[in-house]
């Protein structure tokens, strides 16, 4: 009985402790319902936020940039697909492994991509590491996907050039938006990793043809693969450019000048349009284009010949003898000197302590204004600067636009020196010398120009003083109304000469063709005006002669210059040419302006008859 | 004499609460990984289905074999299932740094699942046995019993498996009966051993093992690496909010930004979906369970038939809080699968087999009196 007992009272003692056991354990349900309570009612709306985050990523759709034509409607610039890699700085597991595989793979600098990987701020952000794999790279990549997180590749649009270097620094390239120009206005609502202009129309236009970018909202998962698209705003396009450009003439510019440094601008007279703007050595814009590595950049900025400067507008020379367009033009409106006054040229010309020399032995003997333009008497044009004084040679060369910028739709214009006792006291902080001005009556001394000014100078010479602004885009065809928009000439007032003084420079331009020092642009098709110059290497220092021979080294050999317009009689077409270290310009500038000229009226006469008959 | 055969009302309750928690866990799992799984295998909801079939049939043997029977077998089983567990570590698939699964073909079996279910029966034999008095009856032998196994499972290591050994060993010692003066000596001893025993429990740890210890207290410590699991899981969670994001919606789930979905934290992808209500009525589920089993237990016929009952009580009531605790981040994360909803065929087989014990203990309650 008592044996029963016992075990009775230890089964209920069981029975008893088990009920702390449920106890227990339903309370342990009621305590993680409290917890549950707490994430999904209390924070709910957080951890929602949280979850929507981790699923939605929004995919920059990049507009294509716009296209450009010539003036014939030759493509200049387009968009071709093109395999990027790109990197997302907060996936990368292993920087040195990737480092190296990229070495490995695509023959990236290791230190390059570890530096790059250092300046990266916003570690999210997927940064452009090579632009235009090829299929092999891209297999490569993608067949080590698995071992290198945070590289994706993607096919975009490429800009691409496809004349190649030919223009390229008109065209100018694109590259990637800097964080510098994010901060700027103009650049405004732009992702990062962006493409704009870098140079050239690129960038004077980058806001019309860079497009709108678009947005795509899309689903990922965990792996970061799409799964569904939740919203897309399209990008539009960016609008294209139709230059006022001739890119046969361009290409025969750009090869007439060949291996040699050098420019050539040739613009219609009648409204500034440019025809050609050639400039050597140039670069490939496509190479530029394409995520450059630093290697490859540092050795195009450091070549010695300087292939990324556009020489047409940013190269700044002496203008050399062709400035005795100017210094005519001074004296022929000033009332110290005429058309009939007359000079002896001896051959020197003494002034302080220095005898100025005329690049001809002996002289010329007696000279008028006409006989010095067209035989380029240095001495006749000593006279000249003495007689005027600086400041009225200065003030003259403003009326032609020296000294400014000649407002072409193209980035980083220089605009040179007309220098004048103001200036010098300016910039110098000295006193002008008298014997100074003699230099510069020749175009030698401080005096400096841009080829684009002097053959905006000589299209006002031609069409009788209208300074035309060049006009590089003629039109511009708006993606969103579909419409031709027409940018029209423009021009920035007239050279105030007289008209017997243009009357006397025609004659006489005329004559350095066809009696003179530009023998060389005679034409059996058209009558060429024009003037010859040669300017000085070294700085300024009274003229010598015995500079350009085979023994002298090369880049101490005088520049040509050759400045001309055609027909004589009724010019449509203004050419300046100017090739560094090779010598006199009669010689070896003047047949490169003649070529040009007689194709482009060739041509343009085919096209007036074509007008004239209604099949254009 | 009443016919035990024929199943009572209690016993329908009982089974259709069970065959509830099952089904949400074939439709979470069916969530998270609707299509074949890799290497060309049935979907892990199909194959879920076909464990549950098989759990089915070890869940009516367990019912079957009267329970006093098994009993009597208990230690040569818990011997057979130390040489298993032994055997694992020797011969056993290698995987994420742990010796935990035979390969059988396709399909892995752990024994250490098993070892929780034998380890009830040998206790709940070796105190309904004894006279359950003084220390060492009470504490020393049944921590003896308990240690090889514990000791086979830590070398692994199987640190939630490990903690499950313990906590069904302690509580079925408590059950049992401890004075409270041995208790408080108990806890004393116990914490004065903690400090020597945490240098020695944390250097025989893993790395990640510790990693996962120390993410717990902050999962944003490193929330892309060793905190992922426990941040995801709480947003999965806390996403659901009151009536939950649906199936379809269920993001965190359905992109598997919630890793594991299907196994250790099917529970978040529950509350996702189904949100606090859903959850809620999930808890109702499990607590019913809860109940009916303490009831059955209380209403055994004999102490072995309450302790089997309160060691099975305890098992499944342990791998419950544990799990749901981990994956709302008030416990570190412990591999230790939530009974009858994580997808894994060792578990559900064992769990359901566990339920048919506890059945059959109460089936054969009504023989007392016969």
């Amino acid at each position: 009985m008592s044996k029963f007992t016992t075990q009775h009272e230890d089964f209920k003692n069981l029975q008893r402790r088990l009920l702390y056991l449920r106890l227990g354990l339903l309370l342990g349900l009621l305590l993680l319902s409290v917890r549950l309570w707490y994430l999904q009612v209390v924070k709910g709306t957080y951890y929602r936020a949280l979850s929507e985050q981790n699923r939605i990523r929004t995919v920059d759709l990049k507009p294509a940039r716009g296209l450009i034509f010539d003036r014939h409607g030759e493509l200049l610039a387009n968009n071709v697909p093109s395999f990027n890699l790109y990197l997302t700085v907060e996936d990368i597991r292993d920087r040195e492994g990737l480092a190296t595989a990229l070495e490995d793979l695509l023959g990236l600098p290791r230190a390059e991509t570890k530096k790059r990987l250092a300046l990266q701020a916003r570690s999210y952000v997927p940064i452009l590491v090579k632009a235009g794999l090829t299929l092999r790279e891209a297999a490569l990549i993608e067949g080590h996907r698995l071992d290198l997180p945070g590289l994706r590749i993607q096919a975009e649009s490429q800009r691409n050039y496809p004349q190649g270097s030919l223009g390229g620094h008109l065209l100018g390239y694109v590259g990637e938006v800097s964080p510098e120009q994010l901060d700027e206005p103009a650049f405004a609502g732009l992702a990062q990793g962006s493409m704009v202009g870098k140079a050239g129309v690129e960038k004077t236009y980058d806001r019309m043809i860079r497009g709108t970018a678009g947005e795509k909202i899309i689903e990922v998962d965990a792996r970061g693969n799409e799964r569904k698209t939740v919203e897309v705003v399209e990008q539009t396009p960016g609008d294209d450019l139709h230059l006022s450009l001739d890119m046969r003439m361009q290409q025969m510019a750009e090869s007439l000048l060949g291996e040699e440094a050098g420019a050539v601008v040739a613009l219609d007279t009648t409204n500034g349009d440019v025809l050609v703007l050639a400039s050597r050595p140039t670069f490939d814009p496509n190479t530029l284009s394409r995520g450059l590595t630093a290697a490859v950049w540092e050795q195009i900025a450091s070549d010695p010949r300087h292939p990324l400067t556009n020489r047409t507008l940013q190269g700044q020379y002496p203008p050399g003898s062709t400035f005795k367009i100017v210094v005519a033009s001074a004296a022929l409106e000033s009332d110290k000197w005429s058309s009939d006054t007359k000079v002896r040229c001896t051959g020197t010309f003494p002034s302080g302590n220095h005898v100025f020399k005329d690049w001809k032995k002996g002289g010329h003997g007696v000279m008028d204004m006409d006989q010095a333009i067209v035989n380029s008497c240095d001495v006749y044009f000593y006279n000249i600067g003495h007689r005027l004084g600086i400041d009225t040679i200065a003030e003259t060369a403003r009326w032609f636009g020296l000294g400014q910028l000649t407002g072409i739709d193209l980035p980083s214009e220089r605009i040179g020196i007309v220098p004048s006792t103001e200036w010098k006291q300016r910039v110098r902080k000295e006193p002008w010398y008298a014997g100074e001005t003699i230099s510069v009556a020749i175009g030698q001394g401080y005096v400096s120009v841009t080829p684009l000014q002097m053959a905006v100078a000589t299209a006002a010479v031609a069409n009788g003083g209208i300074l035309y602004k060049p006009r590089l885009v003629r039109a511009v065809r708006e993606r969103a109304s579909s419409r031709l928009r027409e940018i029209p000439p423009q021009d920035r007032g007239s050279v105030p000469l007289q008209d017997r003084t243009f009357a006397l420079l025609h004659e006489s331009l005329h004559g350095v063709v066809t009696r003179g020092t530009g023998g060389r642009a005679r034409s059996k098709i058209v009558e060429i005006a024009g003037k010859t110059g040669t300017a000085q290497t070294v700085g300024a220092r009274p003229v010598q002669t015995g500079t350009n021979h085979e023994a002298v080294p090369k880049q101490f050999r005088d520049h040509a210059w050759f400045v001309a317009y055609a027909p004589a009689d009724a010019p449509r077409i203004a050419v300046a040419v100017i090739v560094e270290n090779i010598g006199h310009g009669g010689t070896f500038a003047a047949p490169i302006a003649k070529a040009l000229i007689e194709e482009y009226l060739k041509v343009s006469e085919t096209d007036d008859r074509h007008q004239n008959t209604g099949q254009f | 004499m009443i016919d035990t055969r024929t199943p009572d009302n209690f016993e329908w309750r009982f089974v259709l609460v069970a065959m509830g928690i099952l089904a949400v866990g074939v439709i979470s799992i069916y969530s998270v990984a609707p299509g074949p799984a890799p290497g060309g295998q049935a979907p892990l909801y199909a194959k879920q289905l076909a464990w549950i079939l098989i759990g089915t049939l070890a869940f009516l043997a367990a019912i079957a074999i009267d329970y006093h029977k098994l009993a009597r077998h208990a230690y040569i089983l818990y011997a057979l299932m130390l040489i298993v567990l032994a055997l694992v570590l020797v011969m056993g698939k290698s995987s994420r740094g742990a010796q935990r699964w035979f390969s059988l073909g396709p399909i892995a079996f752990q024994p250490s699942e098993v070892a929780k279910l034998v380890l009830v029966l040998v206790l709940a034999k070796y105190f309904a046995d004894v006279q359950r008095s003084g220390w060492v009856q009470r504490v020393i032998v049944p921590g003896l019993l308990t240690l090889p196994g514990l000791l086979l499972i830590l070398k692994q290591p199987d640190l939630g498996t490990a903690m499950s050994f313990t906590f069904i060993c302690v509580s079925m010692v408590l059950v049992s009966g401890l004075h409270a003066k041995a208790l408080g000596m108990g806890v004393l001893f116990t914490s004065m051993l903690f400090p020597f025993a945490w240098e020695l429990i944390w250097t025989s740890l893993h790395d990640y093992q510790r990693e996962r210890i120390l993410t717990f207290w902050d999962p944003m410590i490193d929330p892309a690496g060793k905190g992922y699991h426990a941040l995801q899981a709480r947003i999965a969670i806390g996403a659901g909010g009151l009536l939950g994001k649906g199936l379809d919606e269920a993001t965190q789930s359905r992109l598997k930004f919630l890793p594991e979905g299907h196994t250790d934290f099917v529970f978040a992808v529950f509350a996702e979906q189904w949100g606090f209500i859903g959850v809620l009525v999930l808890f109702l589920l499990f607590a019913t369970l809860i109940f009916l089993a303490s009831e059955i237990a209380f209403k055994a016929r004999d102490p072995l038939g309450l302790l089997l009952a309160a060691g099975i009580l305890s098992m499944l009531g342990f791998c419950l809080m544990v799990n749901v605790g981990m994956t709302m981040g008030i416990f570190p994360i412990v591999g230790i699968p939530l009974p009858l909803m994580s997808y894994g065929g060792t578990t559900t087989v064992t769990s359901m087999a566990a339920l048919g014990l506890l059945l059959n203990v109460k089936r054969r309650r009504l023989t007392l009196f016969y």
